[in-house]
């Protein structure tokens, strides 16, 4: 009777084809790691954000006189409704949480590399494409912080040259973030970006299975088959890899309901205190920080003050480098475990480094903070070349880079420097330290000690 | 993987302690507990004689706020079932009625049980005569935070310089006159902190009582889901935890094909 | 692989233990999502039970209001109405009020009301037919209603008719007679619809 069932619908339609290549006989490399959860846990916030949303649609009111409190009568009036909007608030949380973990196993194991370079260029897509709807979606309460973080946001379209003023007042439809910006970010966010991120998400996991997913060792598993042509290395994903995705999710659900039910404002940072008064078009906030998952990039436009243009360029600039990764580190060596030491090192002060970024976001700008932003602004950029340097640790003129690059912060120093500007000069003279350290460490050391550029040999099948 | 994961937690807990080291003035603490009935009952007494001539609790119910302080005005509410159940919610219906129930609905009709709490003042009123209107006060629990609320309504002391009289050590030049000064009296303030100078009709503990009962209610109008929040958070959790312990067993059954 | 076949057991139940689980706080999750659609604190309060002076209807008239966002109508029935309403007892689909979803106790006799204020009709005024809002007809045998027509309601949507205590006429779509909602007499003047003795309608 199933049997029948199943026939009738695969001569229509390919069910078990897709069953069977995207699951069943998905073949995926037996060596996952605790990284491998955040790609199937992505996709479950996915599905939680568009249900939780849509329910809240059905209570909302994208109206400026009407917004605030349609948000607060979904917490009080609507039956259930507290729950909703906590799920929705907490999982957009939990949404950057999932994908900057998930980015950054993409970075120590090299997943972006080829032949993955289009799945990453996707998932860059898919960031993208969330950091838009998260902005749009944070505009919807009509609290004052989101009034004015929007009008931040929106304005950094102002530096843009000879168009920016007309653009972002066409961005907005009136002279100041309005009725008619609440009603269009409103339609943007909840049915065309929701459809752009379902359809790169499925884009990417078509492309993820064409190719074959990376693992922490970086071998590729389709080198070595069997006589049937399995992979001697790969299980199927199903199923092994979803028992095993339960798991986490159920450990996932565990934290995410814990936020709900015992701190769904997580001490201000999912849901920030100063946007529970409503939008006032008279009253900044005293604190105005965006939500922590934009700060990084937030404390870099800060960083960047010799033109407001070229502060929106960095802004952007360190997202587009991101995209770039597959060109800038050319090292065939895929994962960090068999890449030199200081390639370790590089990337784990490139984290470090942006969760400082992070944090000096939502800080008042107060000289040293301001200082710290700016150095860890040029490690971050530092990143990048450094990665490139990485790519022959055979031939690399270690020392040769460290002189230019170093030449470069102190370069940029020397246009900073005003000794008339007391507080800022005596930051510019210690913090140099930072960027300075930081390239010795990922320059000077593997040119010192062997040690830190020897590469490992990658093995020819998975470990354990 | 073990290291991992212990790595993987230090660097999440770490921004997240330095985050919440910051802060701003010392605050005393308010002490409150939002699962008070009496204590609620009577801020929400003098929240609706003293304040909400000027501030609305405009996102909340009367019939709402009487259920979660004790006063269920609905049958099913009262957990009594038939005759005794339908007299019990009466009584506190017309408890509350007559005690809490003075303002107008947007119709200029006076307000009922099902009705939101809005001021007295028409917001429009309020802002000719205030210059900015009065805020309502519905999340400002969330907005300031309880122990500032606390804090606020002890902190008014006198100051000539200021039109209506009287400032405030947490929220310096406020607009607002000292609404509660026939009860606390007035307090100087120099280098040495408060001072009351002029005896009100309270003893000052008398005083701590009601600032205290105003700032649980408040704390309570909020966020009224907070009072059930945590009862539902408990069993999630221990579905959760089961849930794990039955899917880890699963995991390691079908993984003993692998190793 | 091979100890694959000794497993089988405890794979199914592990796999049927994790389902039910699973099942259990998939239901819980999507119980706070089902009950959203439910009438709010704000439809609810909207929905109260509504007042009416009665002083204010003179003998004949109809009087409308809103309840629960539904048109209520009462009536101040004359006595000349009254009296006619049995001779249209034999054209009728149900002249003793025998289907009881369509009134209260109290109500469910020919006049359909409560006892010793027969003359006030309350009805919702939504026909039984598919939702329209029949037009009020009292006058005596119109030439477009005919000759028999002794007062009632005529449904502009389907041509149903209704007698003056709201009940239903043969051959006509409308199958059942007009709702009579739960109400009470707060006073002698005054009516409450939505409330009687046991309670707010449901």
């Amino acid at each position: 009777m199933m049997q029948g069932l199943l026939n009738w619908i695969d001569a229509r339609f390919p069910l078990t084809k897709v069953w069977n290549e995207h699951l069943a006989e998905y073949y995926a490399p037996k060596n996952f790691n605790f990284w491998y959860f955040f790609g199937s846990l992505a996709l479950l916030v996915l599905v939680i954000q568009i249900v939780s949303g849509i329910f809240l649609t059905m209570h909302y009111k994208p109206d400026e006189t009407m917004a605030y409190l349609s948000v607060e009568y979904i917490m009080r009036d609507v039956p259930g409704g507290w729950f909703i909007r906590y799920m929705h608030s907490t999982g957009a949380s939990a949404f950057f949480i999932v994908i900057y973990l998930h980015m950054f196993r993409g970075l120590i194991y090299g997943s972006y590399k080829g032949p993955r370079e289009l799945v990453w260029l996707i998932g860059m897509a898919i960031y993208l494409a969330l950091m838009a709807e998260a902005f749009m979606g944070y505009l919807l309460p009509w609290g004052n912080m989101s009034y004015w973080g929007a009008q931040v946001i929106i304005n950094l379209f102002n530096t843009v040259p000879v168009i920016g003023a007309d653009l972002s007042t066409w961005i907005r439809g009136d002279y100041v973030i309005a009725d008619a910006t609440l009603n269009r970010l409103f339609a943007l966010h909840v049915a065309a970006l929701p459809l752009v991120l379902v359809g790169l998400v499925f884009v990417h996991i078509v492309a993820l299975h064409v190719v074959g997913s990376n693992n922490p060792d970086g071998v590729e598993i389709k080198k070595l088959k069997d006589e049937n042509g399995i992979p001697l290395d790969g299980i199927p994903f199903h199923p092994y890899y979803t028992v095993k995705d339960i798991v986490g999710v159920g450990v996932f659900l565990l934290a995410f309901f814990a936020i709900i039910f015992f701190a769904p404002e997580m001490g201000g940072y999912f849901l920030e205190h100063a946007n529970f008064e409503p939008a006032n078009a008279l009253k900044t906030p005293e604190h105005i920080a965006p939500v922590w998952y934009f700060t990084p990039f937030y404390t870099v436009l800060r960083a960047v003050t010799i033109t407001p243009f070229a502060g929106t360029l960095a802004m952007f600039g360190a997202i587009v480098l991101l995209f770039l990764l597959p060109w800038i580190d050319r090292n065939p060596i895929k994962s960090w475990r068999y890449r030199n030491k200081a390639h370790t090192i590089n990337i784990l002060l490139f984290a470090v480094c942006f969760l400082v970024l992070g944090y000096l976001g939502v800080k008042p700008v107060i000289p040293v903070l301001k200082e710290l932003g700016t150095r860890m602004t040029e490690i971050y950029f530092l990143f990048f070349v450094v990665l490139w340097i990485h790519s022959k640790p055979g031939k690399a003129n270690y020392f040769m880079w460290f002189i230019i690059l170093a030449a470069v912060v102190f370069g940029i120093d020397w246009v900073r420097y005003n000794p008339e500007a007391t507080d800022d000069a005596v930051q510019i003279a210690w913090q140099w330290v930072f960027p300075i350290g930081y390239l010795a460490l990922t320059l000077l050391l593997p040119k010192v000690l062997k040690s830190f550029n020897a590469e490992k040999i990658v093995p020819e099948r998975v470990t354990s | 993987m073990r290291k991992q994961v212990i790595a993987f937690a230090a660097t999440l807990l770490l921004p997240m302690s330095l985050m919440a080291s910051g802060g701003g003035a010392h605050l005393e603490p308010a002490n409150i507990d939002v699962h008070d009935h009496k204590s609620l009952q009577n801020g929400a007494k003098y929240f609706v004689n003293y304040c909400m001539g000027c501030h609305g609790v405009k996102a909340s119910r009367y019939n709402r706020l009487a259920t979660d302080m004790g006063l269920p005005v609905v049958p099913a509410k009262t957990g009594k079932s038939g005759k005794e159940a339908d007299m019990i919610a009466d009584a506190n219906a017309k408890l509350v009625t007559e005690n809490l129930i003075f303002t107008t609905d947007e119709d200029g009709k006076p307000s009922s049980l099902g009705s939101l709490m809005l001021s007295s003042i028409p917001e429009k009123d309020a802002a000719r005569w205030f210059g900015a209107p009065p805020p309502d006060l519905s999340v400002v629990s969330r907005l300031r935070g309880s122990d500032w609320i606390y804090n606020y309504l002890k902190g008014f002391y006198l100051d000539s310089e200021r039109p209506t009289g009287v400032n405030n050590t947490v929220f310096p030049n406020v607009g607002m006159p000292h609404v509660l000064w026939e009860l606390q009296g007035w307090q100087a303030h120099d280098e040495h902190g408060l001072k009351l100078v002029s005896a009100g009709k309270m003893s000052p503990e008398e005083y701590d009582v009601v600032v205290r009962d105003i700032t649980n209610f408040l704390t309570y109008v909020g966020e009224p889901a907070q009072l059930v929040r945590k009862k539902y958070g408990v069993f999630a959790m221990i579905l959760l935890v089961v849930f794990i312990g039955i899917a880890y067993l699963l995991k390691k059954e079908f993984w003993k094909d692998i190793h | 692989m091979e100890n694959s076949e000794v497993d089988k057991g405890r794979r199914r139940f592990l796999i049927a233990a994790t389902s039910v689980v699973g099942a259990v706080g998939t239901v819980a999750m999507a119980a706070p999502f089902l009950n959203s659609w439910n009438p709010s604190e704000r439809a609810k309060a909207a929905g109260a039970p509504v007042e009416v002076n009665l002083n204010k209807i003179q003998e004949g008239q109809l009087v409308r209001v809103i309840w629960r966002k539904k048109p209520i109508w009462i009536v101040n029935r004359t006595k000349k109405m009254l009296e006619d309403l049995p001779g249209n007892d034999n054209l009728l689909r149900d002249p003793a009020s025998e289907v009881a979803t369509q009134q209260p106790a109290y109500a469910q006799n020919p006049l359909r009301t409560r006892e010793g204020k027969e003359k006030y009709l309350v009805l919702i005024g939504i026909c039984t037919h598919l939702g329209c809002s029949p037009t009020f007809r009292p006058e005596l045998a119109p030439p477009d209603l005919g000759s028999d027509w002794k007062g009632g309601w005529y449904c502009p949507c389907h041509g149903s008719r209704f007698d003056l205590a709201g009940r239903v006429f043969k051959n006509v779509p409308a199958p059942t007679n007009l709702v009579v909602p739960v109400y009470s007499f707060k006073d002698e003047n005054t009516i409450i619809v939505g409330l009687d003795e046991n309670g707010e309608a449901v």
